[in-house]
């Protein structure tokens, strides 16, 4: 192939470095809780009268568990925005959150195998 | 912002209720360049329809660029699509369909550090599309697999021309798939996870 040709990288240990990220994304207000987009919520209570609207949805779509881009998409509305939703409603411990589960240093095979195993049902 | 009465909301559909049990979460992304097949891929293998989450490129902004007053000018929303399996009653698979471009990454956080690995899904017609994009994975670490997705059109290269021309290391896999088949796909999603499975050292 005569095409051109790409020259491999070496990984930056910076940037693979998690931490790095809020420094750039800024974490400007100090408060946002850490939210992935596969962060599973869960209601914990149903919406009271004096919950903000935008919140009340949130708690009526997670009677199920649902990840933070679940919830962003059906209502339309910016991740950040939502991640900003969920931290008031985390705080009030009106729903519960489960952090996804990340890749580590060292990969888990129990948890590889899990994902493979649920693939080849499909 | 608008915000839609909470009443007219749509969630899930009723067979796209998760159970109470599934409260751990994984994600893989597939990152490739416009119009190469991701959100057909996200699609052929997700159970929901799939989904898109956006973020606007002025909250990556705030407090670098100086657009006081001209935040409108500057706003561009960046959309991802993304879709779900479920693997067991406890334990889910997300998939992102996410740009090549960098600076969009930034948008959600942990896009790639949180994610198990990568799809690269590259379109042999234009292959340096994915040049830039495998050079930011490795950078970053990210362990990722190389699809090709078999457009009718486009030249087929063996794959240790491919190999060469992208610099891949011999143990980086390189698939044809067709990202319009679940099978394909879901194919595909296998060999990222037994790549995976060989990087890991066995406990002792």
């Amino acid at each position: 192939m005569s095409a051109p040709r790409r020259e491999r990288r070496k990984a930056d240990p910076a940037l693979s470095d998690p931490e790095r990220l809020y420094v750039i994304t800024g974490d400007t207000d100090g408060e946002r809780a850490a939210l992935d987009l596969v962060t599973m919520v869960v209601s914990q209570a149903e919406p009271s009268p004096t919950v903000q609207p935008e919140q009340a949805a949130i708690l009526r779509l997670c009677r199920a568990p649902l990840s933070v881009a679940e919830i962003s998409a059906y209502l339309s509305l910016p991740f950040s925005v939502v991640t900003s939703l969920l931290t008031e409603l985390l705080a009030t411990e009106l729903i519960e959150s489960r952090a996804p589960i990340v890749r580590a240093a060292l990969p888990d095979r129990s948890l590889l195998e899990a994902v493979m195993h649920g693939l080849q049902k499909l | 912002m608008d915000f839609r009465s909470s009443d007219t909301i749509t969630g899930p559909r009723s067979e796209d209720v998760l159970p109470t049990t599934a409260t751990a979460a994984v994600k893989v992304v597939i990152v490739g360049g416009f119009g190469v097949g991701k959100t057909t891929m996200v699609g052929s293998v997700s159970e929901i329809r799939p989904l898109t989450t956006e973020e606007t490129m002025t909250q990556a902004g705030v407090g670098v660029d100086d657009n006081v007053g001209v935040e409108s000018k500057t706003a561009t929303t960046v959309a991802m699509d993304f879709g779900r399996i479920s693997l067991s009653e406890e334990l889910i698979l997300y998939l992102f369909g996410t740009p090549g471009q960098e600076r969009f990454w930034f948008l959600w956080n942990g896009l790639f550090e949180g994610a198990l690995g990568a799809v690269v899904l590259i379109d042999t017609r234009r292959l340096q599309v994915s040049f830039d994009v495998i050079g930011r994975l490795e950078e970053r670490g990210v362990p990722f697999v190389v699809a090709v997705n078999t457009f009718p059109d486009a030249p087929h290269h063996p794959v240790e021309a491919l190999r060469n021309a992208l610099d891949l290391p011999d143990e980086v896999p390189i698939i044809d798939c067709d990202a319009r088949l679940r099978a394909s796909s879901r194919d595909v999603l296998l060999t990222l996870m037994r790549y995976l499975h060989s990087l890991a050292v066995p406990l002792t």
